[in-house]
């Protein structure tokens, strides 16, 4: 087998170094009825040539053909090949979490500089080096409100990702936690006053997404405002970073959290993607996951070690602040690298770019029978209400290589015929223009926009 | 020193600060596409309100400014690639290249989660297929690929037997835990509700079947352990283990981070074991990357399968492939969309590279290296518990502790040598530990250099234990001060560092 090192000699030499006739021997702990008698039913063995026909093959079974307009938490952007060529070094690649510092530094230091990215980015103090996902490091940001409040009510708003909900839901069902979900409003933003009238003494926390689920901004100032008033924490969840190069970071919250997949990782049929958690530095020392800090060797040169490792469960067991064991390093490299190569013009061009594409299509899609039902400002999401049934209007789209987005109806019944359309930079005006052809041949509706429902819950 | 335990040599570049330091105004490491549609100007667009004028103090580096520093960087790590990563319980072993060449084509790495299931059958079916085959190699009944992690399959696995119980009646109160798990066993179960009893091991090291029939009782929800223990030792009571359990009404999970002793050779499945979960990044060689991504698959028996995470991949009588959100009894979502699927594509590359009788084979290389380490290094260094052992085994620092020298200073003294340190004062239960893994992917000559370095390192101790208490000598920093760190966490860059004068 070609990945095995020993050869029949070495095999051998072992074992009677040993004084074992057989290799069966060192089994004999295993009780023998335990032991399988036939081999394992899996495909295989395969040639390095045969592996790659099987999974060329499968790929080609794929929307790769198409041009995709989903968003909803995983965003299409251009990977430039220097990630592929770095983070595939070996050194980083095949190295594991850095319990040795010593000859760790390369792995250390580039987290320590995502950590700093991160905190830049989200206008917080510190980060950690990054958690699973979106969805779990806004559930391990609630878990952490929790902590420091010591209260048990959260207050989520609607438009916070159906799936970062789900898990929050999961994994709070047995802490005696109450979830209270928060409307939007006509705005399509996180409705004020109801969430005034939920956020209480027992809140621990506000959970708000921003740009949201439908793709827009929200008013952090005011929620932070309302968090604050009730002495519950605002806890800002991001799934689209990039957004962060144009949007006032918020800073009013008390932890930000989020996707950083946005930021040159694949979207991988959802997996593996980055997680990230920002906070003040007063909460340090109850913030999940990971964290590298700075310090010296003995002859005083700069280095980098994991710290506040006693925050983690291999030290404290069941009274750790959180189970988690590894953090999603290569992945939290590969963003660290993308946004080193834009850096400060790129990642803000980059930004315009999608900006500039998202108005283009939201005026080609309204001009040709959609309406756009939410008043707030959106970055590179937008929900349009569709001229026609939703299913078919896709399928009509797909007939033209595209994917037109997400049905909404799938997550928020009131939203049926709607979609989350999301326009990156790998969406050209061709292509746009030629989904909007698609909406007029389709239109049903004579004046959509006058026929606008309510949308508030 | 004399060949073969001669000391390694340093790494080539010393010298690269942090990126930030390399910044200078106006660089930029892309250039973009013309803007095909009308410019649009920010501000107005979002609304003074909203709108972020600059980020401060982010790089501006060029491309080759970009590559220089992280090609740099990683010469001052040590990886698989570079050589033995003996880290216990860890399983370092090789991670193919082709598994990154086909996790990277077009059509696996671009297809987006919400894909309409007629457009992502080929990703549906890699799901499919690596769910059936970790069925088959553990001996359960389904497999769930959501989980991200080993500690959130432990998570999860824990919620389902919650759930199973619950319906059942009650869901019950405790956990039992050997004191030999890992510490994400104990934190997981907190975090499912449950509190942790704790089950000491006997003199073999392993559950002490007297204490286990004494705790176990009603109000005891599951056993957790590890099999093969932490040890490296097959727990030889493993089906009565199981059978006191089930006979008060709780169920067995089994943590699988010791897989790697199993595979081809025995099935937890058949021990007994109700939910399981194995780290894809551990036995089926998704690369570790430096602390993550991982993937932690859980697999059940049929009477937890209703409860699995949702959705879950099935297969259509038409032959193809589709995503069942109408589960009413699963647990809910543990993860957005379906788990780390590039590291399912990863596993199931290793699986298909390997096949049944391969399969076996790297189980029984992983188990004879292990031993031929135990063997060569047993008259130098303690062997607190001697019983048979597997893939990886545990011995002591006490002889060494004795002239001052613990674990840790070996361990950097090894890095000295060339090899990656084993795990250091892990299990618990043993006092000053050294465990050892060497996996699969080692030959006898690469594990002659590591144990005559260890060997060595011994004979250091009693001739000279300063030169191994000041190692390592050859790296790029000496020990550095964890303690300061802790005391007064510096946890990122800010423009005013660069007003301190580093020695680099």
């Amino acid at each position: 087998m070609r990945y095995l090192s020993n050869s029949d000699a070495d095999r051998a030499a072992m074992l009677e170094a040993m004084g074992l006739g057989s290799v069966d021997d060192l089994f004999a702990p295993i009780p023998p009825e335990l032991r399988l008698r036939d081999g394992l039913k899996v495909p295989g063995p395969l040639s390095e040539a045969e592996i790659f026909e099987f999974f060329r093959q499968a790929s080609s079974q794929s929307a790769r053909e198409y041009v995709s307009l989903l968003g909803a938490g995983a965003y299409h952007h251009y990977r430039p090949v220097v990630i592929d060529a770095l983070i595939q070094r070996g050194e980083f690649l095949t190295a594991y979490t850095p319990y040795q510092a010593e000859i760790s530094q390369g792995g250390l230091q580039a987290m320590f500089e995502f950590q700093t990215l991160i905190a830049q980015l989200t206008g917080m103090d510190i980060a950690n080096s990054s958690l699973y996902d979106g969805s779990t490091a806004t559930t391990e940001a609630v878990l952490m409100a929790m902590r420091l409040t010591r209260r048990e009510q959260v207050a989520v708003a609607r438009t916070v990702h159906p799936e970062y909900r789900q898990v929050i839901q999961t994994y709070l069902q047995h802490q005696g936690i109450h979830l209270r979900e928060v409307p939007y409003d006509g705005t399509g933003q996180v409705d004020l006053q109801a969430l005034d009238d939920t956020v209480n003494g027992s809140t621990a926390a506000v959970v708000v997404q921003s740009p949201n689920f439908l793709g827009l901004v929200e008013r952090v100032p005011s929620v932070a405002e309302i968090a604050h008033r009730h002495g519950a924490l605002l806890i800002v969840t991001v799934a689209e970073p990039l957004s962060l190069a144009l949007v006032k970071p918020p800073s009013d919250a008390d932890i930000v959290c989020g996707e950083a997949q946005s930021f040159g990782v694949p979207v991988a049929f959802g997996g593996p993607y980055v997680g990230f958690l920002a906070t003040r530095e007063q909460f340090v020392r109850q913030m999940p996951g990971r964290l590298v800090g700075q310090t010296t060797d003995t002859e005083g040169r700069r280095g980098f070690v994991l710290t506040l490792a006693t925050r983690e469960q291999h030290i404290r067991r069941e009274k750790a602040t959180s189970n988690i064991c590894t953090s999603q390093t290569l992945m939290a490299l590969n963003a660290t690298i993308y946004l080193c190569l834009l850096g400060k013009k790129g990642l803000r061009m980059l930004a315009e770019h999608n900006l500039a594409k998202a108005r283009y299509a939201a005026a080609q899609l309204t001009a040709a029978g959609g309406a756009l039902p939410f008043s707030a400002p959106y970055f590179n999401e937008f929900v349009v209400q569709v001229p026609a049934e939703a299913e078919e209007l896709l399928a009509a789209l797909r007939e033209e290589k595209i994917l037109g987005g997400l049905e909404l109806g799938r997550f928020y019944p009131e939203l049926r015929s709607h979609l989350l359309v999301c326009v990156t930079e790998m969406v050209s005006r061709a292509s746009l223009d030629r989904m909007a052809s698609v909406y007029q041949r389709h239109c049903t509706r004579e004046s959509p926009a006058g026929n606008v429902v309510s949308l508030s819950r | 020193m004399k060949s073969p335990t001669s000391e390694a040599r340093p790494h080539m570049t010393r010298n690269e600060g942090l990126i930030f330091e390399r910044s200078a105004p106006g660089k930029c490491g892309v250039e973009l596409p013309p803007l095909d549609v009308p410019p649009v100007a920010a501000a107005g667009a979002l609304g003074e309100e909203f709108f972020r004028p600059d980020i401060e103090d982010f790089p501006e580096v060029s491309e080759l400014d970009v590559v220089r520093h992280f090609t740099r960087l990683s010469t001052w790590n040590y990886g698989i690639d570079t050589g033995l990563y003996p880290l216990g319980s860890c399983t370092m072993k090789y991670n193919p290249r082709l598994h990154e060449a086909v996790a990277r084509l077009e059509g696996v790495a671009t297809d987006h989660p919400y894909t309409p299931e007629s457009l992502a059958q080929g990703c549906l079916r890699i799901l499919a297929e690596t769910m059936r085959c970790l069925a088959e190699i553990t001996g359960m009944d389904a497999v769930s690929l959501q989980p991200a992690a080993g500690a959130q399959g432990e998570l999860t696995g824990l919620l389902l037997i919650r759930a199973y119980l619950e319906s059942q009646g009650s869901p019950r109160r405790y956990v039992l835990i050997p004191d030999s798990a890992h510490g994400t066993n104990p934190a997981s179960v907190v975090m499912s509700g449950y509190e942790v009893k704790n089950l000491k091991s006997d003199a073999r090291g392993c559950i002490d079947l007297a204490e286990l029939s004494t705790l176990m009782t009603g109000e005891v929800a599951a056993l957790m352990l590890t099999n093969p223990n932490t040890l490296g030792i097959f727990e030889p009571d493993i089906r009565r283990i199981c059978e006191i359990v089930h006979a008060k009404g709780g169920l067995v999970y089994m943590d699988g981070a010791n897989m790697n002793a199993l595979v081809g050779i025995a099935r937890p499945g058949e021990f007994g074991i109700d939910v399981m979960h194995l780290n894809l990044h551990k036995t089926f060689s998704a690369p570790h990357g430096g602390g993550g991504p991982g993937s932690g698959p859980v697999g059940v028996k049929s009477l937890l399968e209703p409860y699995l995470p949702v959705p879950i991949v099935e297969q259509l009588e038409d032959g193809s492939y589709t995503l069942n959100y109408d589960r009413p009894h699963s647990i809910g979502r543990v993860r957005a969309f379906y788990g780390n699927f590039g590291m399912a594509v990863r596993a199931l590359a290793y699986i298909l590279a390997y096949g049944p009788a391969g399969l076996r084979q790297a189980t029984e290389d992983a188990v004879l290296n292990a031993n031929y380490i135990k063997a060569r290094l047993k008259g130098t260094y303690e062997l607190p518990y001697d019983a048979p052992s597997l893939h990886e085994c545990v011995f002591s620092d006490r002889r060494q502790a004795a002239r001052g020298v613990r674990t840790g200073d070996i361990a950097k003294r090894l890095i000295d040598y060339g090899f990656h340190p084993y795990t250091t004062s892990f299990p618990l239960i043993v006092s000053g530990a050294l465990m050892i893994e060497p996996t699969e992917s080692a030959d006898k000559a690469e594990l002659d250099a590591f144990i005559d370095a260890l060997l060595s390192i011994a004979q250091e101790v009693e001739e000279n234990p300063q030169l191994v208490l000041k190692a390592p000598h050859t790296t790029r920093v000496t020990r550095l001060d964890e303690a300061a760190a802790a005391r007064k966490p510096v946890l990122r860059w800010k423009p005013s560092s660069r007003l301190r004068d580093w020695t680099l």
